[in-house]
């Protein structure tokens, strides 16, 4: 790192540092610091506002070094409520600047579309309109295409099919969508907040149901943030059943969205049989814990279920089947010209502008990006074992459906080597008290991409703040994008091929 | 030939449309390896909606209402005037042929005006796309079917096209005999396949329109009805139905050669053909992923090329 950056204290992933040992910038400082980093090539992984002094907040920045395995927090204190925005030279914080300004009333000056982001009153008095203050659902400028020709068209929040709700704004010409803009907040259920004051009986159960579908992910890097806070490590044992957890996770999503992409374009064969073959992988997970989608398996300190060698050998078993049928299944998706056709040249990304609005996760490594933070921040059982990147290189639709296939071959390879060589150990070793006045990051690389949880204690070693920042909240924005110049009645499968939550980004 | 005869295709289309989609859906669901919705799915969902009042929004003009029994009307006096291969239609007339397209036209316009009367951003899209596609299908058709009235007549070497008399669909297909198929062969054929293509546009079939989707954006001729509901509903699904009959009745006779004048020989060779041709569709749907809506237009021109090839050849080969 150069000269700029290299006087910050950096960290590895899964490390806690006392926040009194880090030191305060001001608020030209801490931008300056941002900038730089991302000239440098770092990426935002977590920008947050909370509440130090009575009229007080405090700005932290998570800055992200994927070559270098380095976590970088930089924090500045804000007395007034306004401050420049980097929006305009650095994209990838405009979801968290309009966070801020909807939760703090924290204004970015400059910054090119400041609206709400989830429509939740403002914490605390912000002294600000009733608009401002508790913004009405859904009710928002959007921004608008005139002209000969030109129509608009509303999807949502109700759907068709049963997802969630979120409302997509279509300004196009003809058939052609000019420019797609993506209202969410639905979801909103103020998680984050309630958390504040943990950890608790409840947290785990928050924690697994940030986002349905990453159960896994979630728990395993808030598991990795109390024990980076409390001291615990967990023996290799337990480390290696996350792992295995958290790739039949991916499998199982995956397997599910490569079916989805396969019915989007009305190819009927791969729909079904992947539908049926999720369901058998999410039965593999129930096999090790008793829930479908790994509810109770992760918890501080290790998992809170071992596996015997009987129940290996049926897991080994059910992967054989599983990847027997999915090999065929997905082959003949690849074979079909008609599902080719419609795959190819769709909703490409380039890289550009991934690395610009810093998408993760599948998406990213579509368009080329050596972005997985099992390789770039490894913790846990990634330590010990690698798991090869997959990358695409065109970002259309048929780079992030190979892409998936490709990394679920990827995770039943891993799977059976782990399982082939568990390590003898506890299942669970017990947790300490946390660490106060200390703060932590945890990353993982969920099936979406990266998931980033902060964790903040104040004195006490109870949350000060807490901070879960799921992949969605990166890759909505790259959709958005993804649909311009496109043909509209295409919107579905790029939709699928990026298959972000809703909940995860209303949180 | 008995006075009841030419009664046989109308009674058996009212009857017996709602088992097609059936077939095509049994279809679907065995190659996908599904349990998939009963045979009769169509006739429940019928008479479930024929139970029900229909819902209606509040800024809809009578267009809206309109829609879906005008449609109706169409397709059933279009019915009327489709033979099964050699059995002749219950009306008949020199040039019905173009009435038949138009009647479909007329269904086709009123389905598009009750669309655009809901003022829907969905409605009006699929309306754009129905016509847009139709300009390609309709002269598809036309063509096609002109190219058939032309196959197996003797003509004197020097006669003109024009000095050729109009005869009715019945006569066209009722000559289309074994012989007929060894003589002009490959006329009938790039018919067969011109109608099968339009067939497939016309009835919202993959490769063109996905059926089966839920997606607004994707649809072409589900989202326009979006809207209509109970009864209404009811007859644009049955309205369907039918229309899917006249053309696969149209094609098993233009395929199927058997013109023994034996009533129950004719008859039953063309609803097999019609079976067959319908678990030939589950099978296109089966095994196809959708073109892009841009790629349509191509698929249709493509048909539309057809047509004319086989008319050239008819006239002058």
């Amino acid at each position: 790192m150069s000269d700029n950056l290299s006087n910050l204290f950096s960290m590895p992933n899964g490390h806690a540092v006392d926040i009194k040992s880090l030191d305060r910038l001001n608020i030209s400082q801490f931008q300056e610091t941002v900038m730089n980093g991302i000239g440098q090539g770092l990426r935002i992984s977590a920008m947050f506002a909370h509440p130090v002094s009575s009229d007080g907040l405090r700005i932290w920045a998570i800055l992200t070094h994927d070559r270098q395995s380095l976590v970088v927090p930089v924090y500045t204190d804000l007395k007034t409520r306004c401050y420049p925005s980097l929006t305009p030279q650095c994209p990838q914080v405009q979801g968290f600047e309009r966070e801020m300004f909807e939760q703090w009333a924290l204004r970015p000056e400059g910054h090119p579309w400041l609206k709400p982001l989830r429509f939740h009153d403002a914490y605390g008095n912000t002294g600000l309109s009733k608009s401002c203050q508790s913004p009405v659902m859904g009710v928002t400028d959007f921004f608008r295409v005139a002209g000969e020709d030109v129509h608009e068209v509303a999807v949502g929040p109700v759907h068709a099919g049963i997802i969630e709700p979120g409302h997509f704004r279509f300004q196009c010409h003809g058939e052609t969508v000019l420019h797609l803009e993506i209202a969410l907040g639905y979801q909103h259920r103020g998680v984050e907040r309630h958390l504040i004051g943990g950890p608790n009986s409840r947290t785990i159960h928050y924690m697994e149901t940030l986002a349905g579908d990453t159960t896994i992910g979630h728990a395993t890097s808030y598991c990795q943030a109390i024990e980076s806070l409390s001291g615990a490590r967990p023996s290799l044992r337990a480390l290696a059943l996350r792992g295995v957890a958290l790739e039949l996770e991916r499998i199982a999503n995956h397997v599910g969205d490569l079916g989805a992409l396969s019915g989007d374009v009305g190819f009927l064969p791969t729909m079904s049989y992947c539908g049926r073959i999720r369901g058998d992988v999410l039965n593999i997970s129930a096999l090790i814990c008793g829930n479908r989608f790994g509810r109770g398996l992760i918890c501080p300190g290790g998992v809170a279920f071992d596996m015997d060698g009987q129940r290996a050998s049926e897991l080994r078993r059910r992967l054989d089947d599983v990847e027997a049928d999915l090999n065929s299944a997905i082959d003949l998706l690849w074979k079909t010209s008609s599902v080719m056709a419609r795959f190819e040249g769709t909703g490409a990304l380039s890289r550009d502008l991934c690395d610009q609005s810093g998408l993760v996760g599948p998406v990213a490594r579509a368009s080329g990006i050596e972005r997985d933070i099992r390789q770039d921040f490894p913790l846990g059982i990634f330590q010990y074992t690698q798991i090869p990147i997959c990358t695409g290189d065109s970002g259309d639709v048929f780079a992030r459906a190979y892409v998936r296939w490709l990394e679920i071959q990827r995770s039943i390879m891993f799977i059976r080597e782990q399982i082939g060589t568990l390590p003898d150990g506890n299942s669970v070793q017990p947790a300490a008290d946390l660490l106060s006045d200390h703060l932590t990051v945890s990353l993982t690389e969920g099936w979406r991409g990266e998931i980033c949880h902060v964790a903040l204690t104040d004195d006490q070693g109870r949350f000060r703040h807490y901070k879960i920042v799921d992949p969605s909240f990166h890759n909505w924005i790259g959709l958005a994008m993804a649909l311009r110049g496109q043909q509209i009645s295409d919107f579905p499968l790029c939709n699928k091929s990026f298959n972000l939550s809703y909940c995860g980004h209303d949180l | 030939m008995n006075i009841l005869h030419p009664l046989l295709n109308p009674i058996l289309a009212l009857f017996l449309a709602p088992l097609l989609p059936g077939i095509i859906n049994r279809t679907k669901a065995i190659v996908a390896g599904r349990t998939g919705q009963p045979l009769l799915q169509l006739y429940y969902d019928l008479f479930r909606l024929f139970q029900k009042s229909a819902v209606y929004s509040l800024t809809v003009s009578p267009i809206f209402k309109a829609g879906p029994l005008v449609g109706l009307a169409c397709i059933v006096m279009g019915l009327t005037l489709v033979p099964m291969g050699g059995i002749p239609s219950l009306f008949g007339f020199a040039g019905d042929l173009v009435v038949l397209a138009y009647l479909m036209g007329l269904a086709r316009f009123f389905t598009v005006a009750a669309a655009l009367d809901t003022g829907s951003a969905f409605e009006g899209m699929g309306a754009s796309r129905e016509v847009q596609f139709s300009v390609l299908a309709e002269p598809a058709l036309l063509l096609g079917l002109a190219a058939i009235s032309q196959v197996g007549l003797i003509r004197p070497l020097t006669a003109l096209p024009t000095a050729i008399p109009l005869e009715s669909l019945s006569e066209m297909l009722a000559r289309l005999s074994m012989s007929v198929w060894m003589a002009d062969g490959t006329v009938l054929l790039l018919t067969s396949a011109a109608l099968f293509i339009v067939m497939l546009a016309e009835n919202c079939r993959i490769p063109v329109d996905d059926p089966t989707t839920h997606l607004e954006l994707t649809m072409i001729h589900e989202v326009m009805v979006l809207d209509h509901s109970g009864p209404d509903f009811g007859m644009i699904l049955y309205a369907a139905a039918l229309k899917l009959w006249i053309f696969l009745a149209l094609l098993a006779g233009l395929l199927i050669p058997v013109r023994t004048g034996n009533f129950w020989m004719d008859g039953a060779s063309i609803l097999i053909g019609m079976v067959v041709i319908a678990i030939g569709i589950g099978v296109i749907e089966s095994i196809n992923g959708r073109l892009r809506l841009i790629r349509v237009p191509q698929l249709l021109a493509g048909a539309l090329v057809l047509s004319v090839m086989a008319l050239v050849m008819v006239l002058w080969g």
